[in-house]
């Protein structure tokens, strides 16, 4: 077959043709993957239900609360065993470095925390993506046991008890935020909720300027401009 | 040109990483470790092999002058389809690999083997040159993200080999993309030409 000469008619024909077709297809199989991928989504949503809040017998996925808290909303996923009340699953966000983080976490009915999920995040692969793990039980920011409500979880950088992720502090700040304030969604309190990370990560470079002459990377060292990362 | 020559010459001859220089921003941005550089070497193969495929059969059907329009348009709906169809049926790849699969349309690697091959040649060779070019991309990439992964973090393939602190964190790092695929390069060039 010869191949079609360059005339004006030939190529609006042939572009609306090639564009009719992708958009049929595109049509076509957006319709056919619609249900299983709301179906893998609503999986993943109570498969993390179940991680962060062991131990239920209803539906905690089926009617989530939503609260609206300083502008907000945060989903709140009941638990309960035998018609008591076990805990809840809140589902909370924040800014991280690279653009909003998605948290489930799991209290017990006394506030402290049982287990997180996360459920999306756009953070440095290698960095910030381990955040995925950081803060589980038996790693080195271990969150779980610990309760919000008697104090708000701070990366130990900025003077709290939590082990920041090496060279990602503004991650961690961002996560330790979305959980403070799944906290403060769950208790119904007032805090102040916006995520503060850029915030206070500037707030930081004023404030910390000399080198505080540890190797960089080690435990010790995290505060200095030299060393500092993120 | 038999189609084993046209397999080989996108791993060696012409490897799309080493020797061609093409797609360098998926290479730089997705090889922060070796699990990552495979993942993304394989959707865009994935979408390599299909829309040369599908370029070489509609050939002569597109004018010239409007031809990179309609590639573009064959590209990213295929690479739609395939985000569409990973996200539904194997949720758990999707996870891991979702974030670079909106990149392959911006891959000039594809956009580059459609225009220089299968725009010349006929579909079963254009295929076996999406394999070959495919598979030069994975391991390239596969290599480059684990010699990031082990100067950065002491892993392989998220293995430990050395413990954490001697990573040189430097590596994990855009600027250590740089480094690290310059040298490979290098190495690459100089044994091409012994």
């Amino acid at each position: 077959m010869k191949k079609l000469e360059s005339s004006l008619m030939n190529m609006v024909i042939v572009l609306t043709g090639v564009t009719v077709i992708a958009g049929a297809l595109l049509g076509y199989v957006n319709e056919l993957t619609k249900g299983p991928i709301a179906e893998a989504n609503a999986k993943a949503l109570s498969d993390a239900i179940a991680l962060v809040v062991p131990g239920f017998d209803n539906n905690p996925a089926e009617a989530p609360e939503t609260i609206e808290l300083n502008g907000a909303t945060y989903k709140i996923y009941k638990a309960t065993k035998g018609g008591e009340f076990i805990g809840a699953a809140v589902e909370s966000s924040a800014n991280g470095f690279g653009g909003a983080l998605n948290v489930l976490v799991g209290f017990d009915k006394d506030g402290n925390i049982i287990d997180y999920s996360l459920l999306s995040h756009a953070e440095t692969p290698g960095l910030g993506s381990k955040a995925a793990d950081w803060f589980k039980k038996g790693q080195k920011g271990d969150i779980t046991g610990k309760n919000p409500g008697k104090g708000a979880l701070v990366v130990s950088k900025d003077g709290g008890d939590v082990d920041a992720i090496t060279a990602s502090t503004i991650t961690s700040r961002a996560f330790l935020n979305a959980v403070n304030n799944a906290y403060a969604a769950y208790s119904g309190q007032n805090v102040d909720g916006m995520s503060g990370a850029t915030e206070q990560a500037s707030a930081t470079t004023e404030t910390k300027t000399a080198d505080c002459g540890n190797e960089p990377n080690s435990a010790a060292c995290g505060t200095c401009d030299l060393h500092k990362k993120n | 040109m038999n189609n084993f020559k046209i397999l080989m010459n996108g791993i060696v001859k012409e490897n799309p990483t080493f020797v061609l220089l093409l797609g360098m921003c998926p290479t730089l941005g997705t090889t922060s470790s070796a699990i990552n550089g495979m993942g993304m070497g394989l959707a865009t193969m994935a979408v390599l092999v299909c829309s040369n495929i599908v370029i070489s059969c509609i050939k002569n059907i597109v004018p010239d002058m409007v031809r990179i329009p309609s590639f573009i348009v064959v590209i990213a709906s295929l690479v739609t389809i395939l985000q569409m169809v990973m996200q539904a049926f194997v949720p758990g790849l999707y996870a891991t690999l979702g974030l670079f699969i909106p990149l392959i349309v911006v891959n000039c690697l594809i956009l580059g083997r459609a225009e220089a091959f299968a725009a010349k040649n006929g579909p079963v060779a254009s295929m076996f040159d999406g394999i070959g070019m495919g598979l030069g991309f994975t391991i390239a990439l596969t290599v480059l993200g684990g010699v990031r992964e082990f100067l950065g973090t002491g892993k392989l393939f998220d293995i430990a080999i050395l413990p954490e602190e001697y990573g040189m964190l430097l590596f994990v790092l855009a600027p250590g993309a740089f480094i690290a695929l310059g040298f490979l390069i290098a190495i690459v060039n100089k044994l091409r030409n012994a």
